[in-house]
C-alpha cells in the first residue's frame, strides 16, 4: 500500500513500531519478497502453489532479475498466477504453456522465461507441447507442480493420480487396466531421456528441508537458463489437502509416506561438471 | 533483390518474401497442403538473410501458441496453414482475439470437410469471418485475388493488424498460393508502431503487464466484449475494402473474392461480348464486409449472383447487405472443383431469363 494511503492511527502504529523495534534493536530475519504482491492467495490452506510462488520470487528477486522474467501461467489452480507474482506474465491456454513460453523466449532472448504448470495441464493436455519443447531445448525452465490430481475441477484423475488413489472420476480407486485408468505418469522421467533437457530434479515442500532443497534447484535452473543449453525442468510433489480430504499437516505426512515412493525425489538429470565450469567461476552455483 | 524487379512466383512463395521485407520477427507453421511452400521458403531464406526466427512446431495447436506468446512478447509475428489445421488453431485464435494480440494468419482454404481434399475451396468462408472459435470475436479477413496481392496484403496485415492490437488473416485458396504469377516488392516503408503493452519484462517506468484472456468476474468479461465490439465497429468503419469492376451501367453483379473473382471476370468479358450489362463487385476485405457499398448497388441492378468455391456462405452476407432490395442467386462447385467462366456465364444467363 502506498505509504499516502495509510491512515494516520496505522502511521502512529507503525511508528511506535519503529521506536519499539529502535529500541530493542530488533533485526529483519524474514520478509515476503517484494516481487511477491502484498494481496490474500485464493489458495486453499496447506497448498503447495501458494509456498512454490513465494520461493519462485524469492529466487527472481535474490538474482535481481525482475525486470528480465517473464512467467507464463497455465489452466488449473494457479491460472491466476499472475495476480500474486510481480512480473510480466502471459495467461497459456490448457496445456499450451511451453508453446507459449517458446513464443516469449524467440522474441526476448535475454530473458527469464519460465512457466508453471500442474499435471492436468502439462501431463495430459499439453504432453505434446511439453515433449517437443524439451526436445527442442529451448532455454526455459519448466516448473512442475504434481498433485496427482485435478483441483481448479475439484478433484478429478489426473494422469499422475496414484494407483489405487480415490478422486471423483476413479471413485473405486485408480484402476490401470480394469477401468482402463491406466498408470502414473512419470513425465519427469520421461523427458530426462530427450538431449534437450539440461537439468532435471525432482522436488518436495512437505518439510523444511525439501523447501531449502527447492529453492536451491530454482536458483540453479534460473542461472541455468541464460547459458543457452537446453530445458530446465522441476518436478514439485505438491500438497492439495482440498482435493486429498486431508490437513495439510495430512497430506505433508501422505507425501513422505507415498507419493514419494511413486514420485522419488532427487536429481534425474544434471549438468555436467565440465558444462558448468564458466558458470561456477562466475556465480558458484553448487 | 531490386524491389522494383519483376519476379515470377509462386503465391505461397510471395507471401513468404513479403513476409521478410516486412521485418516479420518470427514464423512458427506446421506443414500442410497446399501451403508448405510458405515454411520452406522460410527455411531456405531466413539462414542467408537473418532478421527473424523460424520455428517448424509440432502441430498447429503448437504453433498458434507461439504465435500467442511471441505476439505478446511484442513481437510481428505470422503462421500460415490450411483448412484442417486453421481448425485446430481456433482456441488459440480465439485467446489471440481476446487478449488483442496483433498477428497475422493465413489459411490457403482447401477442400472439405474433414481431411477433404488439397484442391483449392472457399469452404471456410464462414469460420474466417464469423469468428471461427469460441466466443464473440472477429478477425479482420483480407481476400487476395493474384499473386501480387498475397504479397501486398501481408504489409496491409500486418499494420492493420498493429492499428488494432487484432489478429488478421488472410483467407487466400489453393489455387492463389500455388501457382505462379508476377509480382514486384515495390512496398512503402515498414511502419513499426511501440507496443507498451507487451511482456518485455516490468521495469520501474511502468506496471507490469499481463497478456490473459480470463476475466472471471462477469462484468469485467461484459466490459472486455463490450470493448472488442466498439473495436470491431471501429474497424468496420474504416477498413471496408472492395473492388468494382464495370459496375456503372451493369444490369446485373457477380459478386465474388479470391479465386472466384478471377474467374468471374473472365465471366464478365464473356458476358460484355455478348451485350449483356454485367458487372463484378470483388470484396477484398470479407470481414468487414462491404455491405453499405452492394446496399447501394442493389438499388440498380435487377439481380445479383454469388460465386463461391462452396455451398454458398458469403451469400449470406450478400443477402444481408441488399435488403430484399434484389434477387441474389448463388453458384458453386464444391470439394475442390474450380468452374470455368463458361459455366458461370451458363448460370447467370439461366438466371436473367428467369429460370
Amino acid at each position: 500500500m502506498p505509504e499516502e494511503t495509510l491512515s494516520k492511527k496505522d502511521q502512529t502504529e507503525d511508528t511506535l513500531i519503529e521506536q519499539e523495534c529502535a529500541e530493542e534493536e530488533w533485526e529483519v530475519v524474514y520478509e515476503r519478497p517484494f516481487t511477491l504482491l502484498d494481496t490474500h492467495m485464493h489458495y486453499c490452506p496447506g497448498c503447495a502453489h501458494s509456498l512454490m510462488h513465494k520461493l519462485i520470487m524469492e529466487v527472481v528477486q535474490e538474482l535481481d532479475i525482475q525486470e528480465k522474467t517473464v512467467g507464463v501461467a497455465p489452466v488449473g489452480c494457479s491460472v491466476f498466477a499472475y495476480d500474486y507474482m510481480d512480473i510480466d506474465m502471459q495467461e497459456a491456454a490448457h496445456g499450451r504453456a511451453t508453446a507459449v513460453a517458446t513464443g516469449i523466449r524467440k522474441i526476448l532472448p535475454d530473458r527469464y522465461v519460465f512457466t508453471y504448470q500442474g499435471d492436468g495441464d502439462l501431463a495430459a493436455i499439453g504432453t505434446a507441447e511439453t515433449i517437443h519443447t524439451i526436445n527442442r531445448g529451448e532455454n526455459i525452465l519448466i516448473v512442475f507442480i504434481n498433485n496427482g490430481v485435478y483441483g481448479m475441477t475439484s478433484g478429478q484423475m489426473a494422469p499422475t493420480t496414484l494407483i489405487g488413489m480415490k478422486t471423483t472420476t476413479s471413485p473405486y480407486g485408480r484402476d490401470p487396466k480394469g477401468m482402463s485408468h491406466g498408470h502414473p505418469l512419470k513425465i519427469a522421467n520421461l523427458i530426462a531421456q530427450l538431449p534437450g533437457a539440461f537439468y532435471v530434479t525432482r522436488c518436495a515442500v512437505n518439510t523444511v528441508s525439501n523447501v531449502r532443497k527447492t529453492k536451491k534447484a530454482l536458483l540453479n535452473a534460473f542461472k541455468y537458463q541464460q547459458m543457452d543449453k537446453g530445458t530446465c525442468f522441476i518436478e514439485i510433489i505438491g500438497n492439495c489437502p482440498s482435493n486429498w480430504k486431508m490437513t495439510p499437516l495430512q497430506t505433508n505426512k501422505f507425501i513422505a509416506d507415498e507419493m514419494l515412493k511413486e514420485y522419488p525425489l532427487g536429481d534425474i538429470k544434471l549438468p555436467s561438471k565440465e558444462e558448468l565450469k564458466d558458470l561456477e567461476a562466475e556465480e558458484g552455483v553448487v | 533483390m531490386e524491389n522494383s524487379e519483376v519476379r515470377l512466383m509462386k503465391g505461397n512463395e510471395a507471401l513468404a518474401e513479403a513476409a521478410i521485407q516486412a521485418k516479420c520477427d518470427a514464423y512458427f507453421g506446421y506443414p500442410i497442403t497446399p501451403q508448405s511452400e510458405v515454411l520452406e521458403y522460410f527455411s531456405l531464406e531466413v539462414p542467408k538473410r537473418g532478421g527473424m526466427v523460424v520455428l517448424q512446431a509440432e502441430s498447429e495447436v503448437a504453433a498458434i501458441n507461439m504465435i500467442y506468446g511471441a505476439a505478446g512478447a511484442g513481437g510481428r509475428v505470422l503462421t500460415t496453414s490450411s483448412s484442417p489445421g486453421i481448425s485446430l488453431m481456433q482456441e488459440g485464435i480465439s485467446y489471440i482475439a481476446s487478449a488483442e494480440l496483433p498477428c497475422l494468419l493465413v489459411n490457403v482454404n482447401r477442400g472439405g470437410p474433414g481431411l477433404g481434399t488439397i484442391q483449392p475451396s472457399q469452404g471456410d468462408y464462414f469460420q474466417a469471418t464469423k469468428g471461427g472459435g469460441h466466443g464473440d470475436y472477429h478477425l479482420i479477413v483480407l481476400a487476395p485475388a493474384s499473386v501480387q496481392e498475397m504479397a501486398d496484403h501481408v504489409f496491409l496485415g500486418f499494420e492493420l493488424a498493429d492499428k488494432y492490437r487484432n489478429p488478421v488473416m488472410i483467407l487466400s485458396d489453393g489455387a492463389i498460393g500455388q501457382m505462379m504469377e508476377k509480382v514486384r516488392f515495390n512496398q512503402p516503408e515498414v511502419k513499426r508502431i511501440p507496443k507498451p503493452w507487451a511482456t518485455t519484462g516490468k521495469n520501474h517506468y511502468k506496471d507490469r503487464n499481463i497478456i490473459t484472456s480470463l476475466h472471471i468476474q462477469p462484468e469485467k468479461m461484459e466490459a472486455v466484449n463490450i470493448h472488442l465490439q466498439e473495436k470491431y465497429t471501429e474497424i468496420c468503419k474504416n477498413e471496408v475494402r472492395f473492388e468494382e469492376i464495370q459496375t456503372e451501367d451493369a444490369e446485373y453483379l457477380l459478386v465474388a473474392y479470391g479465386l472466384s473473382a478471377r474467374i468471374s471476370h473472365k465471366t464478365l468479358e464473356l458476358a460484355r461480348e455478348k451485350g449483356l450489362k454485367v458487372g463484378l463487385l470483388r470484396p477484398i476485405t470479407l470481414y468487414p464486409f462491404p455491405y453499405e457499398r452492394l446496399n447501394k448497388l442493389a438499388d440498380k441492378v435487377k439481380g445479383i449472383l454469388t460465386v463461391e468455391l462452396n455451398a454458398g456462405q458469403m451469400i449470406e452476407d450478400v443477402k444481408l447487405a441488399v435488403e430484399g432490395k434484389t434477387k441474389v442467386a448463388h453458384y458453386g462447385r464444391m470439394g475442390g472443383i474450380i468452374p470455368g467462366p463458361d459455366e458461370i456465364l451458363e448460370n447467370l444467363e439461366s438466371i436473367m431469363k428467369g429460370k
